[in-house]
């Protein structure tokens, strides 16, 4: 089958940096995928991930979702897309939030109520977003983000700040998803979080230093710790250009 | 345009509202307020000569003039929300499209621009004895298109604000210098040239001759329905300037 994502010698500046050098890697099959992007802070995990949902601009090369230009109209309604700051409205509660994403899909009230639930907020679906501890603040971005049942779901660092119960229930639900059929794409700099994606992505400075299992990357760095096989990729991979960007 | 979208946004945007009461006090109650100022200020200077007692003439520019300020500011303020907080990079990934946003921001602030309106129309027509040759539900229907001007020109320029200390800064820059050339300070034929030019091209200088219009005759006349096309034209010209500076891809 096609791969879902196709990214092709993506190069994005910001200002006079740059934060992409022609990036080549394609994310799932269709079959349903977990796909850790996984690098340090600044790496250009955000601003790939941006590309793929169409709203970076790009210096050249290229990035097609389900065969059309990231961003395309049609895409909108199956690529999901939380960002890394919690995006939702603080003065909403969260039922109120995700029922204004399921609108936007057209979806009924109730699908908006079973996403809250889905991401462990049942009970404070009535809250104020602005009331909400850290964690709950992105969940309820997370509940917006799958309100529409995307066929493709973008998630830039959704763990952050989350207990490890609540870790592990997300990453159980992101599987879930992934066994229906979801594509997902999932940033972190946890490494830990790295073994329990399908496929790996590893990123550093911008360029692509692994692309394979999480098994294939223990085996290739001869070591069953995916956190030091990460170190000794990057040491065999001395990147020509030891510059260093911000987030994004 | 979508309608189901566009409604879905004009619901959230009243619903932000909803959350926030000590706004929504403000907007009622400050134009109120404010007319009261106006009230004691000017309220022992009669009719001379054919002109309009001061209160009148006053009063009935600020119904105008505070929906348009008002708007304006908390406008500006709640788009670049939109953009500081992430909710706008994410509405851009979905079906939502720019129009429904601007247009939903349009709607939601516009009916509540409408009950500020009849709020502070009805305190300056039964507290005050406002006094005008048109109708009352003119005035608000203009001071609504006021407002709804002060909208469209707080969507378009929080696209060139980073911060909401810039967003600020428009007011002094687009509002206060349409508030001086309007025609309220010194009449508008009685400048000198340059600044009357400078006047013709700013939308609120029709917004005020529009309310003038109201107060002076009974019936709606043809320079009342210019002005207002005018007005309405500057609205639509804002609105889409504002779509076209809202980019679905940023660096």
């Amino acid at each position: 089958m096609d791969p879902v994502v196709e990214v092709t010698d993506l190069v994005v500046d910001h200002g006079r940096r740059r934060v992409l050098h022609g990036i080549s890697c394609t994310v799932g099959s269709g079959s349903g995928s977990v796909t850790g992007l996984l690098g340090p802070s600044g790496s250009g995990k955000s601003t790939l991930m941006r590309a793929v949902v169409g709203v970076q601009t790009v210096r050249s090369g290229q990035v097609r979702v389900f065969g059309q230009p990231a961003g395309a109209p049609q895409l909108r309604r199956t690529v999901g897309y939380l960002t890394q700051a919690p995006s939702v409205y603080a003065d909403l509660t969260v039922r109120e939030n995700a029922r204004y994403f399921a609108a936007l899909y057209g979806l009924p009230a109730a699908d908006a109520d079973r996403a809250v639930a889905d991401v462990g907020l049942a009970a404070a679906a009535g809250q104020l977003v602005a009331d909400l501890s850290g964690g709950q603040r992105s969940r309820a971005s997370l509940a917006c983000a799958l309100v529409g049942r995307p066929e493709l779901v973008v998630l830039d660092e959704p763990t952050v700040g989350q207990d490890p119960v609540l870790r592990a229930e997300l990453w159980a639900r992101f599987h879930a998803l992934a066994a229906a059929g979801t594509t997902l794409l999932v940033s972190s700099h946890v490494m830990d979080e790295a073994g329990r994606c399908d496929r790996l992505l590893l990123i550093r400075d911008g360029r692509l230093v692994a692309d394979d299992t999480p098994a294939a990357v223990r085996a290739a760095a001869g070591t069953d710790d995916l956190d030091e096989a990460f170190l000794r990729l990057i040491r065999d991979r001395q990147p020509t250009e030891p510059s260093r960007g911000a987030d994004r | 345009m979508n309608p189901r979208i566009l409604a879905a946004t004009v619901g959230r945007v009243l619903r932000q509202l909803r959350h926030d009461r000590r706004t929504v006090a403000l907007l009622v109650v400050v134009p109120a307020l404010l007319l009261t100022l106006l009230y004691y200020m000017y309220g022992d200077q009669p009719a001379t000569g054919g002109q309009p007692a001061l209160f009148d003439r006053v009063a009935l520019i600020m119904l105008g003039v505070f929906p348009f300020v008002i708007m304006f500011l908390v406008t500006s303020i709640a788009m670049l929300r939109e953009r500081t907080s992430g909710t706008l990079e994410r509405l851009l990934t979905t079906p939502l499209g720019r129009l429904d946003l601007l247009f939903g921001y349009g709607i939601a602030f516009g009916l509540a621009a409408a009950v500020q309106a009849t709020v502070a129309s009805a305190v300056a027509y039964w507290l005050f004895d406002l006094s005008t040759a048109g109708s009352p539900a003119l005035v608000i229907a203009i001071a609504v298109l006021d407002a709804l001007l002060g909208v469209a020109l707080g969507l378009l320029c929080s696209a060139f604000a980073r911060t909401e200390f810039q967003a600020v800064q428009f007011m002094p820059v687009v509002v206060i210098p349409q508030l001086l050339l309007c025609g309220l300070f010194v009449a508008r034929d009685e400048m000198a040239g340059w600044l009357e030019a400078v006047s013709n091209v700013l939308p609120l200088s029709y917004a005020v001759s529009a309310l003038t219009e109201v107060g002076a005759y009974p019936e709606p006349t043809t320079t009342l329905w210019r002005d207002l096309t005018v007005v309405a034209g500057a609205v639509v010209a804002a609105l889409v300037l504002a779509a076209a500076t809202l980019r679905r891809r940023s660096g």
